[in-house]
This record gives C-alpha cells, sequence and structure tokens, in this order.
C-alpha cells in the first residue's frame, strides 16, 4: 500500500475509535489498524459505558449499540474472609429518562462502535499488527511499518490509541517503560444465566435494569487493589485486579485470588448454577497524573490508556478513552482545516484542550491517590477487617448493653493500626490525596 | 509446591482456558526466554502469576515458558524489563487470543 493518508490510527478500542471517527466526520483520509481479527477480540473492560462521553461522539448511540443492562443501581461491598459490610445507591429517575451508564460487553461493543467508525468513512484494516513507526531524518513520524508485506504506509500524523502496553510507542523511543506499580493486573471471567435468574437474584425491577457491585477488603489479600460484579442481560462479570508489583511480591496467583473472591459467602449464591463462556486478563493503567508520558511530538499522538488516562478511584477508563481520542480528533481536523502541519508545535492545542478538559482535571485532582495506596496497604485489608468486626459485634445481641459494645468496637478499629494516632493520620492523608 | 499440587493446578487452568478462542500461531511462539545463568527471582516469580500459567519449571529446575495460552496482558513483559531474561511481541495480526466477550 503505497497511498498518503492524513492520519494512521494504531488501534480500535474506544480511543482509536473515537478518534478515526471524528477525523472521518470532518473529511480527513483516515486508515485506522487493529491487531485483532475483529475490534475487540483483543479488549477486556469490567464494564461499565460512561453515556456522556460517548454521547459527544455518537448522540443517539442507545438506538443501535449492543448495551447490555442500564446501571440503575451501585452497590459498594467491604469483604472480611467471612463477612460483609455494604451500601448501595439506586436511581430509577434519570434525566430525560437517559441513564448515564451500562454494562456492556466490549467485544460486541468495539465492533459496533468500528462500524460506525467505518460509515463514517475511514478505511480499517484488521488483523495487522504495527511493529514500528518510520521517521525522516529530522525524527519526524511519517508513518508505521507493519508485520505484513508491503512496506511502510505513510501518513501526515500516526495517532497512538495501542492501549495500555503501548509497544509501538516504547520500540519507537516516544515513552518510556511502564512500571510493575505503575500497572494493574485484572482477570475476570463471564458466567451465563437465563435472565430471569439475573433479575431475580439482583432484585432488578425493570427488564433493562442492573446492578454493579464494587468490592474492597479481603478479596485482595492485603494488594492495592479492588474486585467488581457486573450484571449483564444473560451473564455477570466477575473479576479482580491488583497492582502488579504487589503481585510480583506475594505471588499470589491472580486466578487464585478470583476464586477466592467467587467462594466468598456473599458471592456463592450469585453465582450458583451459571456456565463460565470465558476468562480474560489484561492490565490497567493506575500511576494516574504522574504516569502520563509526553503526549504529542512532531506528527504524532498519544490517546487512551496508553497515555495512562484511567481514574482508578472512579473506575473510569473507557470514557477517558473516547474523550482524549475525540480531542486529539477534534484538534487534528482543525490543524488540516487551517492548512497547519501537526507538529509538536501546533499540537498545543491538543494539550490545551486536554488540560482544559474533565479529563486532565480529574487525572491532577487524584495525582496523589497512588502514591497514598501504594504506601498504605492498610487501607485495602485492615479497615474493611475491622469494619466488619465492629459491625458483628454491634449487631450480636449477647446481653451486653449498646454503650459498651460502642466503647470496644472503636477501641478494637484503633487496636487494629496499633493506636488512635495512626488511625488520624490514615485519615489526614485519605483526605489529603482526595482534595 | 508438590508435583501433585502441580497437577492439580495445570489441570484447572486448561479448564479455565478451554472456553477460550485462540488461533495459535504455530512454530512461532510470540514470547521467549533468554536464559542467564540462574532464573531471577521475577522470572520464577512468573510462575505463580502468569495469569495463563504459561511460565511452568521444567525437571531440572529452570522456568520455561509455553505461550499458547497467552492473554497477551503483558504482565511478564513488565516485571521482566529489567533482566533481559524475555523477548516479548505481539502475536502476528489476526493471531493469538480472541476474546468472544472481553
Ligand atoms: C478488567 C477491567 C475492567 C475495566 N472496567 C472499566 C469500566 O468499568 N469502565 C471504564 O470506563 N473503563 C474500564 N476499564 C478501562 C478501559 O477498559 C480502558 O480504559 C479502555 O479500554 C482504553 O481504551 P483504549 O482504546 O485506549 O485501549 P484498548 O481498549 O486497549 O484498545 C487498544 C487497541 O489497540 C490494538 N492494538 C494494540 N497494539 C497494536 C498494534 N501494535 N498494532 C495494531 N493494533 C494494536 C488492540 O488490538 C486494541 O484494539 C477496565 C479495564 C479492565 C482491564
Ligand atoms: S503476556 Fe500475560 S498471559 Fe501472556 S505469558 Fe505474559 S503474563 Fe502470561
Amino acid at each position: 500500500m503505497s497511498e498518503h493518508f492524513d492520519a494512521i490510527v494504531v488501534g480500535a478500542g474506544p480511543s482509536g475509535n473515537a478518534c478515526a471517527y471524528t477525523m472521518a466526520k470532518a473529511g480527513m483520509n483516515v486508515l485506522q489498524i487493529d491487531r485483532g481479527e475483529y475490534p475487540g477480540s483483543k479488549n477486556v473492560q469490567g464494564a461499565i459505558l460512561y453515556s456522556d462521553a460517548l454521547e459527544r461522539i455518537i448522540p443517539d448511540f442507545r438506538d443501535s449499540a449492543p448495551l447490555e443492562r442500564h446501571v440503575s443501581e451501585l452497590r459498594f461491598w467491604m469483604l472480611s474472609e467471612t463477612s460483609n459490610t455494604s451500601a448501595s445507591h439506586r436511581n430509577d429517575g434519570f434525566e430525560d429518562g437517559k441513564p448515564d451508564r451500562y454494562t456492556i460487553l466490549r467485544a460486541p461493543f468495539d465492533k459496533w462502535f468500528s462500524k460506525k467508525v467505518r460509515e463514517a468513512g475511514a478505511v480499517l484494516i484488521t488483523e495487522t499488527t504495527v511493529v514500528d513507526l518510520v521517521k525522516n531524518d529530522k525524527g519526524k513520524v511519517i508513518g508505521v511499518l507493519t508485520d505484513r508485506e508491503g512496506g511502510p504506509i505513510y501518513a501526515d500524523v500516526v495517532v497512538l490509541a495501542e492501549g495500555v502496553n503501548g509497544v509501538v510507542g516504547q520500540r519507537a523511543k516516544l515513552r518510556p517503560e511502564l512500571k510493575p506499580q505503575h500497572v494493574a493486573l485484572a482477570v475476570k471471567e463471564t458466567h451465563f444465566f437465563p435472565e430471569e435468574v439475573i433479575r431475580e437474584r439482583f432484585n432488578l425491577q425493570g427488564e433493562d435494569d442492573g446492578v454493579v457491585i464494587e468490592v474492597l477488603g479481603s478479596v485482595t489479600s492485603g494488594m492495592v487493589g479492588t474486585a467488581f460484579l457486573y450484571t449483564n442481560k444473560e451473564s455477570i462479570s466477575i473479576g479482580v485486579g491488583c497492582l502488579l508489583a504487589d503481585f510480583a511480591k506475594t505471588k499470589i496467583p491472580p486466578y487464585e485470588l478470583l476464586d477466592r473472591f467467587k467462594r466468598h459467602p456473599a458471592v456463592v449464591p450469585l453465582l450458583r448454577g451459571g456456565e463460565m463462556k470465558e476468562y480474560v486478563a489484561h492490565l490497567i493503567p493506575e500511576g494516574g497524573y504522574d504516569a502520563i508520558p509526553n503526549l504529542t511530538g512532531d506528527g504524532w499522538v498519544i490517546v487512551g490508556d496508553a497515555g495512562q488516562f484511567v481514574n482508578a478511584v472512579h473506575r473510569e477508563g473507557s470514557n477517558l478513552a473516547m474523550t482524549t481520542g475525540r480531542l486529539a480528533g477534534e484538534c487534528l481536523a482543525e490543524l488540516k482545516a487551517q492548512g497547519l502541519a501537526p507538529t509538536n508545535d501546533n499540537l498545543k492545542l491538543f494539550r490545551d484542550r486536554l488540560g482544559e478538559s474533565f479529563v486532565m482535571k480529574d487525572m491532577k485532582k487524584y495525582r496523589k491517590v497512588p502514591h497514598l495506596l501504594e504506601k498504605n496497604r492498610q487501607l485495602f485489608a485492615t479497615y474493611p477487617r475491622a469494619i466488619n468486626q465492629v459491625m458483628q459485634a454491634y449487631f450480636r445481641v449477647d446481653g451486653m448493653d449498646k454503650r459498651s459494645k460502642e466503647g470496644i468496637a472503636l477501641r478494637n478499629v484503633a487496636k487494629a493500626r496499633g493506636g488512635w494516632w495512626s488511625v488520624a493520620t490514615d485519615l489526614v492523608k485519605v483526605a489529603r490525596a482526595w482534595r | 509446591m508438590s508435583d501433585k499440587q502441580d497437577a492439580a493446578e495445570g489441570g484447572r487452568m486448561e479448564e479455565r482456558l478451554y472456553q477460550n478462542r485462540y488461533q495459535v500461531d504455530e512454530g512461532r511462539p510470540h514470547v521467549k526466554i533468554h536464559p542467564q545463568a540462574e532464573d531471577s527471582p521475577e522470572l520464577q516469580a512468573l510462575m505463580a502469576i502468569c495469569p495463563a500459567g504459561c511460565y511452568r519449571p521444567t525437571e531440572n529446575g529452570r522456568v520455561e515458558v509455553v505461550a499458547d495460552g497467552c492473554m497477551e496482558c503483558g504482565s511478564c513483559r513488565i516485571v521482566c524489563q529489567e533482566t533481559g531474561e524475555i523477548e516479548w511481541a505481539y502475536p502476528r495480526g489476526g493471531y493469538g487470543i480472541l476474546f468472544k466477550f472481553g
């Protein structure tokens, strides 16, 4: 292929699709390359889809996207080995009847999004791995090399939407290698059930209502991480993820951690009788703001997970991927319309837009969180256990008066952390990182 | 870890991966080990933490990799980046894991 494109997008996940769609809609000549048999065949998510980010790209997505359930209830579980303390938030009144989040399955969802991208006019080639970037003698990126025959493919700009591993960007020395403490390794299984079983087990009212459960505590065996359990139409997604550095240190097999979660008394009745049809693993960027690499250079832009855009506290990633992809697409189309080359200087436009968007603001807000969690593993083990002990003691009817119970319970929390001073310091640290 | 335990775990991993779809690129493994004088602790840790159980001990106690069940997560690449023991690339386009649901 010796054709020259306005832009080449590496990857057809949410960031690459958002970017390719935006540029194609603006009339640019776009080539998108994905290494999977079909877009989505390499991709993993929990998965919660946030409507807002997609609505800004495809306003009527609800009419055709493969959505599983709209999330009408969020549950938070804090687990100890044998008990569970939980909270939940339910909302049936959506603005204009339009839910703000849905559960999805990534393989069918990415296929759908990719179809929209092609309808918008982009050219997609699948089953093709980009192995390197092509630069001119001034170091400007001018194209890509793939594992197909036919030599390099050229473009004015290459958008790296290649996901968390960022292999192409690293090989071309545009970015540093990832660190084990900056990524989480997540494993997940999909268990299938008849639809009625899911509705009954999770107490779902409407036909499309869904529940998502986020889980902290003993499930991660003291490692920095969380677990989740999401309802799809006819399946349940269940998974757990912890920092890769913690897995390497504890040598706990991730699938064993998942099995332990599945055996927890709070989970067993929810999974009974299902059929497990897929087991997957994927990394999640969790290094936060300080791990974001340089995002632009002469002839290249990085978007999505490749740029570390995940807000681990709120479990948002795909929306940041779509938003960074869309913003890059808009800026590249504007530069093109003005006859400006996508040089690092001109791409300041993208860096500025990103800085003004919620994406960078949120990444900055939680800048200290990765550091806090890495240094304070007690937040994942000690407190959930202590809180469960407090609840157990408090609700046990055993002849002791409630005031004495309260005293003992509070002292137990302090004891678990070696004194009130430690508890107070923990609270201050958390508050500071949240500010 | 005893042999018996090993076998049991191998069995369970096969069951777990049984439902997954793969297009294996026969004769072109995308993950390779460049053995050094001794296996580093990082390489040894992969026997426990590779989510697809691709790393196993050989009879003479070294670590080997059989990446047919690999889910291309990249964990081994990152954990061993400094030891230089692992050569890692994505499989050729179209090969490797094929997620049905993701
Ligand atoms: C277990 C788990 C749960 C999650 N839960 C949520 C959630 O509930 N909500 C949420 O918003 N986010 C969630 N995330 C995060 C979310 O999945 C990511 O942020 C999002 O997928 C990033 O999109 P992306 O397009 O940047 O990258 P990806 O989705 O990883 O897409 C990258 C694409 O590039 C292709 N590619 C890579 N390298 C090459 C190459 N060299 N040549 C050609 N093609 C290539 C791949 O095939 C792939 O299609 C979760 C992630 C995980 C792992
Ligand atoms: S990439 Fe992931 S699944 Fe594949 S061998 Fe490495 S650790 Fe195992």
